[in-house]
């Protein structure tokens, strides 16, 4: 590993106060305003949520569709320390960064959506717990992951404040840790997926399978690719550096191969459930579905052919599209799916409100602008002689 | 890596991935459980119902819960749906003229809706914090707002649309009928069929009521039969006399005692379908009607409950934590390979 010839990584360094950063600061402020409003009055106060729809867009898009764009950091860091593809070395710590604050704040979201979150603690009282909910693996193993993503990025803050030693000590343990930040994902993006099954029939049958764990996992690595693309791709622009070519497009031959598993699975899955029918039935549901499978289909035809793979327009796009494709397959799932009582809809509709997007929106803004300070501040991104 | 404490303990990890690979193996299906042999319940018997709505005016006032609006005068309890505030609803099914009770074209029928106390719940599986039970004797689901924390799973998950939260509280609660189990220590049954004047909503053990459901299936629409009201008690029970329990109440069989109320009435047209019988498994709370259930708001249901094939998943992933052990030690092995302490300044010697 050692033998690679990279980039230290360094602090990028610049102003922190920009048009982006003020932005991301307005936003936030309007969050922190709705969310006293929010546990003043309660959900009902700011949410468009109902008797029918008691899921929004803070569990399906914070949550659920955010913590799988947060898959970054474990899709790399499995490539480089599991499969062993050092070169990819330089995509770990920003790849971690931004999966360290999606997911930390995919944390923090969820104390917003709970009714009664003074009993939180409940979650890891032993006399309280449920080991056959979904929700209960789900929730310890995120806690888990996120302390464990701290540990893994602590190197970058202690390498900063000059703790060496410290560094070191954490260091040794490295293995473990990286070890424990491979296998909390698998288990949690697998059981967001499972969350789904004891709806039972409630829940759509392109969207309702036995299987939900692995479509869940492979088009949550598939969609770490996809990010890591999109970030580099942007990074680039916005802080005028070179595109990781070499790297990207190896990279992104590696998320085809994750990508035509899942087809193949989903596919599958759909064809011997006898569900495949109901994707024809002109319906809302059906649109759905096809915006879905067309974003995940899309991108082997974008960049199939190795020579299109060295395009970075094209390997931006294709990041795009499969983030949308997973962020499909999640809200077509957990909201466009679901009908809460089978046959009779009961007159309910959820459509989020403009708080609830601004709280969404504020969340964002936070990993954005935590992103900013900390590649400006920190060694994250590989050192570059031509930074401004 | 390198020295030979670490090969060892690379195989150590690996070994013992290995086997417990091997032991996560075998698939542990969980099967949709029954409910419980002395499993409480309702019957509701809509042919008998006369949507009065008394059952809805006890069960608020059974539970304390507020009336709710949805007239702009304001001046009676008129909920629309259950909510978080009405655990108890009459819904009516209605269509063309409304000619005739029970009759699903140009008729009207009643429906009601309340927990269904399932044998093998899904929002018992799904709470995180068993704040949602079944009590293993009586089969009640109960709900216990001290470990809530509001994440709403139970709500989601029940087919019926039971569970419901109370949005409009910074410290909302979960709403649902508990069959009234807060009454049952002084006696009391559930209020709805307490207040019940046609003996529509009957209180008592699931296996009884199924009896009762099945005579009434065999009877000839129009013919008159005896039908109870209340409490409908085992045969053995009804042979026994009441006592007194020393605070001047009268006691059978660990239930206030109350006088036969039972009544003759022509027998309803029904559905051959107890509804409850074998949906998901079998809820404890039994509907008989006329009129398909479907159209009155009931979901059709499969015979294994949702709860099952989750808990199967689960299980099968994470028994043991036997699966989680085997692919962390097969990862901390393969990264103890991969990952070299200095691995965080591999770039600066690069450079």
């Amino acid at each position: 590993m050692a033998n690679h010839n990279h980039a230290a990584p360094a602090p990028v360094g610049g102003s922190l106060v920009n048009a982006l950063t003020l932005t991301c600061g307005v936003l936030i402020a309007l969050m922190v305003a709705i969310l006293m409003v929010r546990f003043l009055f309660g959900l009902g106060s700011v949410t468009a949520l109902n008797d029918g729809y008691p899921w929004g867009i803070w569990v399906v898009v914070d949550v659920v569709i955010g913590s799988a764009f947060a898959c970054g950091g474990f899709s790399v860091a499995m490539l480089v320390y599991i499969f062993n593809k050092g070169e990819y070395h330089p995509l770990v710590r920003p790849a971690l960064l931004a999966s360290l604050f999606g997911y930390t704040l995919a944390g923090a979201g969820v104390i917003f959506d709970l009714g009664r979150p003074w009993n939180v603690w409940h979650m890891f009282n032993p006399w309280s717990i449920n080991l056959n909910s979904v929700m209960f693996e789900v929730a310890v193993c995120i806690s888990l992951y996120i302390v464990v993503m701290w540990i893994e990025f602590s190197p970058v803050i202690l390498e900063q404040q000059g703790k060496l030693e410290l560094k070191k000590k954490v260091g040794r343990a490295m293995f473990f840790i990286i070890a424990l930040g491979t296998l909390l994902p698998m288990m949690h993006q697998s059981s967001l997926g499972t969350l789904l099954v004891v709806l039972g029939v409630q829940i759509h049958p392109l969207w309702q399978t036995p299987i939900q764990p692995a479509l869940y996992l492979l088009s949550a690595i598939t969609m770490g690719y996809a990010v890591v693309l999109f970030e580099s791709c942007l990074t680039s622009t916005a802080y005028r550096r070179r595109i990781e070519g070499h790297l990207l497009t190896p990279l992104a031959k590696i998320m085809l191969g994750f990508l035509a598993v899942y087809l193949v699975i989903r596919i599958a899955d759909l064809v011997i459930r006898g569900a495949l029918p109901r994707a024809f039935v002109p319906s809302i549901e059906a649109l759905c579905f096809w915006i879905e499978m067309l974003s995940f289909i899309a991108p082997l035809i974008l960049i199939g052919a190795e020579d299109n793979r060295r395009n970075p327009a094209r390997l931006f796009l294709a990041g795009v599209l499969l983030m949308l494709g997973g962020a499909m397959l999640r809200l077509n799932g957990f909201l466009i799916g679901y009908e809460t009582i089978v046959g009779d809809s009961g007159g309910f509709s959820y459509f989020p409100t403009l708080a609830e997007v601004l709280v969404t929106a504020g969340m964002f803004a936070l990993e954005v602008l935590g992103y900013i300070i900390i590649t400006r501040r920190f060694p994250v991104l590989p050192r570059e002689a031509a930074t401004h | 890596m390198g020295t030979r404490r670490d090969f060892l303990k690379g195989v150590l990890a690996g070994s013992a991935a290995a086997t417990a690979g091997a032991v996560a193996t075998p698939v542990l299906a969980r099967e949709t459980r029954p409910r419980p042999p002395e499993a409480l319940g309702l019957l509701y018997d809509s042919t008998l119902c006369v949507g009065c709505k008394a059952c809805v005016a006890a069960c608020k006032a059974a539970n304390e819960n507020p009336p709710e609006f949805s007239t702009a005068d304001h001046l009676w309890d008129t909920p629309l749906d259950t909510s978080g505030y009405t655990f108890n609803l009459i819904k009516m099914y209605r269509n063309g003229t409304m000619d005739a009770k029970d009759q699903e074209t140009n008729g009207f029928a009643f429906m009601k809706t309340s927990c269904m106390h399932c044998g093998d719940p899904s929002c018992v599986s799904a709470c995180p914090v068993s704040a949602m039970t079944k009590d293993p004797v009586t089969g009640v689901v109960g709900y216990n707002p001290d470990k809530c924390i509001g994440c709403r799973y139970c709500v989601a998950a029940c087919p019926f649309g039971i569970p419901k939260y109370q949005y409009d509280s910074p410290t909302g609660r979960i709403g649902k009928c508990e069959l009234c189990r807060h009454r049952h220590k002084d006696g009391h049954y559930s209020a709805c069929a307490e207040v019940c004047p046609t003996g529509a909503t009957l209180f008592g053990k699931t296996s009884v009521l199924l009896e009762e459901a099945k005579r009434r299936l065999a009877m000839k629409p129009g013919e008159m039969n005896r039908f109870p009201r209340g409490h409908l008690r085992h045969a053995q029970e009804k042979a026994l006399q009441g006592k007194p329990d020393g605070k001047g109440v009268m006691m059978r069989a660990g239930w206030r005692d109350e006088p036969d109320q039972s009544y003759e009435t022509q027998a309803g047209k029904y559905l051959q379908h107890v509804y409850g019988e074998k949906e998901y498994g079998g809820t404890q709370v039994l509907k008989l009607s006329g009129v398909n259930f479907q159209k009155l708001g009931m979901p059709d249901l499969p015979p294994d409950a949702a709860a099952a094939m989750s808990e199967t998943i689960q299980h099968t992933l994470y028994g043991g934590l036997l699966m989680p052990f085997a692919v962390l030690g097969a990862m901390t092995f393969v990264a103890k390979r991969n990952v070299k302490p200095e691995d965080d300044e591999s770039g600066k010697e690069g450079t």
